[in-house]
């Protein structure tokens, strides 16, 4: 069976769930093979979750450059194993990162990209979601190897057995006048809520939170449901809540199974991030605002009412 | 002296309605108002910043259908000196892949570069990947999604900020620059803005001008082809409810009955 190559999502050593999804995406198309780049020791931290997950082969590629360095250790170690491999397919996370790798891989394969799929099928074809939602699309790679990059939580991950055998991959000496060099890295402090995009409910708040002490408010009911924390555009700028939480046009895209708009107009690019949740709850104080044109239960009142008295509620029946 | 090119697409506007045609799925250009991606007035805003901050020149680069010249006029007007659009029936439909070559084809007819300036990502297509494409191709280091960037001399340092937090990346120039929504807050042309505009020198330049081969790009020669394309049917308004003092319950119920909660 042909080989489907996934670069593993990882920070020092701690998988990204959605890796799992690539490699459960991957088993449409052939055996899927993880590859993993960073520092010296990573692959012995990661083998056993990847074998879980169905990877047949762990290509290991180390180096002390491979995180000194922006996107390009990816590409050479994927452009590297690519080579040897003749995948069927090589995916990456749709991340900002990986949707870097994916293209400048295409270019160095001469394969065809596919951006931010949702789906991928036997045939080859991946389904993809544009326009904030308004449109399906599916589309193929015509010539080359196809390099796919796929959504997290575009598609469910699944356990199965994978012999995770190992293969070293020697990475070529970083050029440092062709790359970015890193110089310092401020992770993001999750804290010990889900990921936005991977979270099966999320809460958001808008300009109508008034300040960044009262997005309280949100973060309480989202704690109550477990849920992870968005935020307008607007709430963003206005300095409410960091940019990383924006849903949107130009933020993230979520698709959760509970979406909840609290002080949101529903301006169209915040729709784009948010119309294909399963379920919408809005919350505004404006009859006419536009979210309750896509909300499928929809509350005409003030957030500061509505959203602590739902955080009691929800408390009460966890018990 | 840094001499800077801004790549300025033009797309429709994310206040109106986008399609794909029906015929070919390429983006229907007819059905929605074409504006340049708000994320490029950052870009040129930014490339203005570093220009004011020393010297320099900045030249606008737009590869797009003939009415994109309405993007690089509003570009030139908030600035810049020069520009030069590609314009070429034969790159209707073109991929990223193509369009990453084109770009780079027309980066050699420009003097000479030092800094090559875009946005993160266009607001139409999302691919997010060209600016990092180019610098695979012009084999220059690529500090993308930038929040904040700092030239001095030679050296470039960009704070990227992405979903993984804030990455300090540096290099030497030349290098390719994208920039997030965050970076700053783009200028409104000045009346003598959009009258010096008229006068500035706009290059046109076709395919076979950049020595690209017709057959490279397009619909036909594309690496990734849309197979089917549809619409999906618009969510509709369900349950409404006035808040009387039970809003957060009258939620809780309806949760509950979702089986949500
Ligand atoms: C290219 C482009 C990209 C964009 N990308 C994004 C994006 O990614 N994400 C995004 O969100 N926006 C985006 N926008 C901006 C978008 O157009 C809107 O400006 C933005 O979504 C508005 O945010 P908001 O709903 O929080 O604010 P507003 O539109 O100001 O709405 C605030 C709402 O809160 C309500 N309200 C006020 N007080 C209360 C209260 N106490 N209780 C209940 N309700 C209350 C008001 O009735 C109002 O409806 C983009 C715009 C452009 C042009």
């Amino acid at each position: 069976m042909a080989e489907v190559l996934v670069l593993v999502d990882h920070v020092d050593g701690e998988v990204k769930k959605v890796t799992y999804e690539l490699l459960t995406a991957a088993r449409a198309l052939g055996e899927p093979s993880a590859v993993v780049v960073g520092a010296p020791g990573t692959a012995g931290k990661v083998k056993d979750s990847l074998a879980s997950y169905g990877a047949a082969k762990v290509y290991v590629a180390e180096s002390d450059d491979a995180n000194g360095y922006l996107v390009t250790p990816k590409v050479d170690a994927l452009s590297a194993v690519a080579e040897q491999a003749s995948p069927a397919a090589v995916l990456v996370a749709a991340t900002s990162e990986g949707k870097e790798v994916a293209g400048r891989l295409a270019i160095r394969l001469g394969g065809g990209l596919l951006v931010d799929a949702v789906g991928i099928n036997s045939d080859g074809s991946v389904d993809q979601s544009i326009f904030g939602g308004a449109f399906s699309v599916k589309a193929k790679a015509a010539k080359g190897t196809p390099v796919i990059s796929v959504r997290p939580g575009g598609v469910e991950a699944e356990a199965a057995d994978g012999a995770a055998a190992e293969e070293t991959v020697s990475l070529p000496a970083v050029d440092a006048a062709k790359s970015a060099k890193i110089t310092g890295v401020e992770p993001v402090v999750g804290g010990d809520r889900p990921e936005l995009t991977e979270a099966s409910i999320v809460v958001s708040g808008g300009r109508g939170v008034g300040s960044a002490e009262k997005f309280d408010v949100i973060e309480k009911l989202a704690d109550s449901l477990g849920a992870a924390v968005g935020a307008s555009r607007a709430a963003v700028d206005s300095g409410y809540y960091p940019a990383q939480f924006q849903v949107g046009q130009t933020g993230k895209t979520v698709s959760p199974q509970l979406y909840v708009a609290l002080g949101i107009s529903g301006a169209i690019q915040h729709r784009a991030g948010m119309q294909t949740s399963k379920t919408i709850v809005a919350v505004n104080k404006d009859a006419e605002a536009p979210i309750f044109e896509i909300a499928d239960f929809g509350v005409v009142g003030d957030l500061f009412n509505v959203a602590p008295q739902l955080t009691d509620e929800v408390a009460k029946r966890k018990g | 002296m840094t001499n800077i090119v801004v790549l300025v697409k033009q797309v429709p506007d994310t206040y109106s309605e986008r399609k794909l045609s029906d015929s070919d799925h390429t983006l229907d250009r007819e059905s929605a108002d074409a504006v340049i991606d708000e994320i490029n007035e950052r870009s040129v805003e930014e490339a203005l910043k570093i220009k004011e901050a020393g010297e320099g020149e900045v030249t606008v680069l737009s590869v797009g259908p003939d009415r994109a010249t309405d993007a690089i006029r509003k570009a030139l007007s908030m600035g810049a000196d020069k520009a030069i659009h590609v314009s070429d029936e034969s790159l209707h439909g073109s991929d990223m892949v193509a369009t990453a070559k084109v770009i780079a084809a027309a980066l050699g007819k420009v003097d000479s570069y030092d800094l090559v300036i875009a946005g993160n990502e266009a607001s139409d297509g999302r691919g997010g990947a060209i600016p990092a494409m180019l610098a695979e191709l012009l084999g220059v280091p690529q500090l993308t999604h930038a929040r904040q960037v700092t030239v001095e001399g030679t050296s470039i340092k960009v704070d990227r900020e992405t979903e993984d937090g804030i990455t300090h990346v540096e290099a030497s120039l030349p290098a390719v620059v994208s920039v997030t929504e965050k970076i700053n807050e783009p200028r409104y042309p000045s009346f003598k803005g959009i009258m010096a505009a008229k006068k500035k020198p706009v290059e046109t330049l076709t395919v076979a001008d950049l020595g690209v081969d017709a057959g490279e790009v397009g619909l036909g020669s594309a690496w990734s082809t849309v197979l089917e394309a549809s619409p999906k049917p618009p969510r509709t308004a369900g349950q409404r409810v006035e808040d009387e003092g039970d809003g957060g319950s009258k939620v809780a119920e309806y949760l509950v009955g979702q089986k949500l909660i």
